[in-house]
């Protein structure tokens, strides 16, 4: 069995900074991807998405962005040339066409199983990124007429029949793709949750030049006052460009919005009655982070229009033909489902502290907060990864060797 | 939010709320409640509800005493007006759900409540209940609440606790989504 003193699951960003950061404490390891680097870059993502975050919040380790458009969004296409140009550069040794099926305590570390063999290892990095929908229960339960999409898999408007589109939640996911959706021809019913309203804009500067400016980027996962609410927070409802995408513009755009997708009844799509309520949280929360934006800057920026709630439909008859398609914005999470390691919480969700795990050895990347509030984008990754390959080095030197000598 | 020399205390020990959370997170089990009332008819249309034991935390529990109350329908309806009807029940729980969240909130967020009172409406349409307008649904058409709040706080705070309390309300909840109901004889 090769043996290896590090593996990386996932040639993504995160990873690709890991292996940056690893190389230089000169561990030696190996990058383990499923597909090819920057995998579900290319094939996990709709044509037209871009970065919610602006190019100068790209940089890897080492390579800070030099291109030409700092303030421009990046496709995901180019993320993925990005990433892909970024593996080249720092000669990463990624393994492509590897999937790991199991990673399980070893004599020594861990033993990790892929599809192309077995790997003994002192560590292991989670940097899979978050690759799996969340579909609730009663996307089963739709009348069989109607096409059900998760939003991993959505591409294109071509894709979904003509007619009516039910897209369910309106985070960043599900406000671009009910846009998108709506100027195609579709007629739209977004259905609204929970979510977090912010501007592209504010005071004429673009919403993350406010927020690092700030340091909230830079808010560290201890520091944060309800860390559980922080890494459950609904993305951004927000598009990398120039559409509008807040629920006043869409409504403006001819979408209809409805309350939470609550139940199904037969063929009876139920609403939840609270959409007033959640748009005036969403309302709250917003003028609070523009309270914090003036508080730094002086004066009053305009402030956006409270979010219009007109007597929202509690049900909609799913056999009715009305609604052709149902794209389910609901959430994306990372998946462990081969990680055979006792780190899961009841509900299943990996416990970590700052990306440490309590299994010796074992580290997470990329999950929401890990150590910042920046770790998710693309910039996240280089500070989390230094800190995390400190400690993985730490590791070596007290448990990982001792763990060696007992085993000798 | 004006910080003031006194203690903030709106009555309720939100130290004991925060720990309850932090004890579910090492037995999930314990968060497993059934709440449960019985109902007597009476006569005509007024019956009489009570509610003493639960069950929660692992057991049994009791109240500290065992409640009654009685619900019927006005004379308008040619009965005797014993009670509230039910559907006012609705709004009382409602509004006393909500009103005990904007108080435990406002405690978690040191807002010193002076005030809170609250106007409860739902609109029904009788061609439901009578059966003579399928169309119409039998419940409410529509609920508002009307929430006057004086507290050490501005108009955005006060507003942000009345949203929260909605957020986290049971009533709310019952009332803006679907609950499986299930009614049988034995």
């Amino acid at each position: 069995m090769p043996s290896v003193t590090a593996v990386v699951v996932g040639a993504g960003h995160t990873g690709l900074a890991m292996s940056s950061h690893l190389a230089a404490r000169s561990i030696d390891h190996v990058v383990l991807e499923r597909g090819e680097v920057a995998h579900s870059w290319r094939t996990q993502r709709w044509d037209s998405l871009r970065l919610l975050t602006p190019s100068w919040m790209t940089g890897l380790p080492g390579a800070p962005y030099d291109g030409d458009d700092p303030d421009g969004f990046l496709s995901a296409v180019e993320v993925a040339d990005l990433v892909a140009g970024y593996a080249d550069a720092s000669a990463a040794p990624v393994l492509t066409g590897t999937t790991v099926t199991s990673v399980r305590p070893g004599v020594q570390g861990f033993d990790v199983e892929t599809d192309q063999g077995h790997w003994h290892t002192q560590a292991v990095v989670l940097a899979t990124g978050t690759t799996r929908s969340v579909v609730p229960a009663i996307a089963r339960r739709l009348p069989e007429a109607v096409t059900s999409v998760p939003a991993l898999d959505y591409r294109n408007p071509d894709q979904l029949p003509e007619g009516g589109v039910l897209v369910v939640g309106a985070s960043a996911s599900g406000v671009q793709i009910a846009e998108e959706l709506q100027r195609s021809g579709r007629p739209v019913t977004l259905a609204v949750g929970e979510h977090v309203r912010v501007p592209r804009a504010y005071r004429g500067e673009d919403l993350f030049t406010w927020l690092d400016r700030l340091g909230v980027l830079d808010e560290r996962w201890d520091q944060v006052d309800d860390l559980v609410r922080a890494r459950h927070l609904p993305s951004l409802q927000l598009v990398g460009g120039d559409r509008r995408v807040d629920l006043n513009s869409l409504q403006d755009a001819g979408i209809r919005l409805t309350g939470r997708f609550a139940g199904l009844d037969g063929g009876q799509a139920q609403f939840s009655g609270s959409l007033a309520n959640v748009c005036a949280l969403a309302d709250l929360k917003l003028g609070r982070l523009l309270d914090t934006f003036d508080a730094y800057a002086g004066g009053r920026g305009d402030r956006p229009e409270p979010t219009r709630v007109d007597d929202p439909p509690l049900g909609l008859d799913l056999d009715s033909g009305e609604i052709r398609s149902v794209v389910w914005a609901t959430g994306i999470h990372p998946d462990h489902s081969w990680l055979d390691v006792p780190v899961f919480d009841h509900r299943g969700r990996l416990v970590h502290d700052g990306g440490v795990t309590r299994w010796p050895g074992l580290y997470a990347m990329g999950l929401p907060v890990l150590r910042r509030r920046r770790s998710t984008y693309i910039a996240g990754a280089d500070a989390d990864a230094d800190d995390l390959a400190t400690h993985l080095l730490d590791h070596l030197g007290t448990g990982g060797s001792r763990f060696a000598q007992e085993a000798s | 939010m004006t910080v003031t020399a006194t203690p903030v205390d709106n009555g309720v020990n939100v130290e004991a709320l925060l720990g309850a959370r932090d004890a579910l997170t090492d037995t999930p089990e314990i968060a497993q409640f059934q709440w449960r009332s019985t109902v007597t008819w009476q006569n005509g249309t007024h019956s009489r509800s009570e509610i003493e034991g639960f069950y929660g935390l692992c057991d049994e529990q009791v109240h500290t005493r065992k409640f009654s109350l009685d619900a019927d329908h006005p004379p308008q309806f040619a009965s005797e007006d014993q009670g509230p009807t039910p559907v006012e029940y609705v709004l009382v729980a409602l509004g006393s759900c909500l009103t005990a969240g904007v108080a435990a909130v406002a405690q978690q967020r040191q807002i010193q409540l002076r005030s809170v009172s609250a106007t409860l409406t739902g609109e029904m349409d009788l061609h439901g209940i009578l059966g003579a307008d399928p169309s119409v649904r039998n419940g409410f058409s529509g609920v508002k609440v009307d929430y006057q709040v004086d507290a050490d706080a501005s108009a955005d705070e006060i507003k942000a606790l009345v949203a929260q309390s909605q957020k986290r309300s049971a009533v709310f909840d019952m009332l803006t989504n679907p609950t499986a109901v299930t009614v049988s004889v034995s």
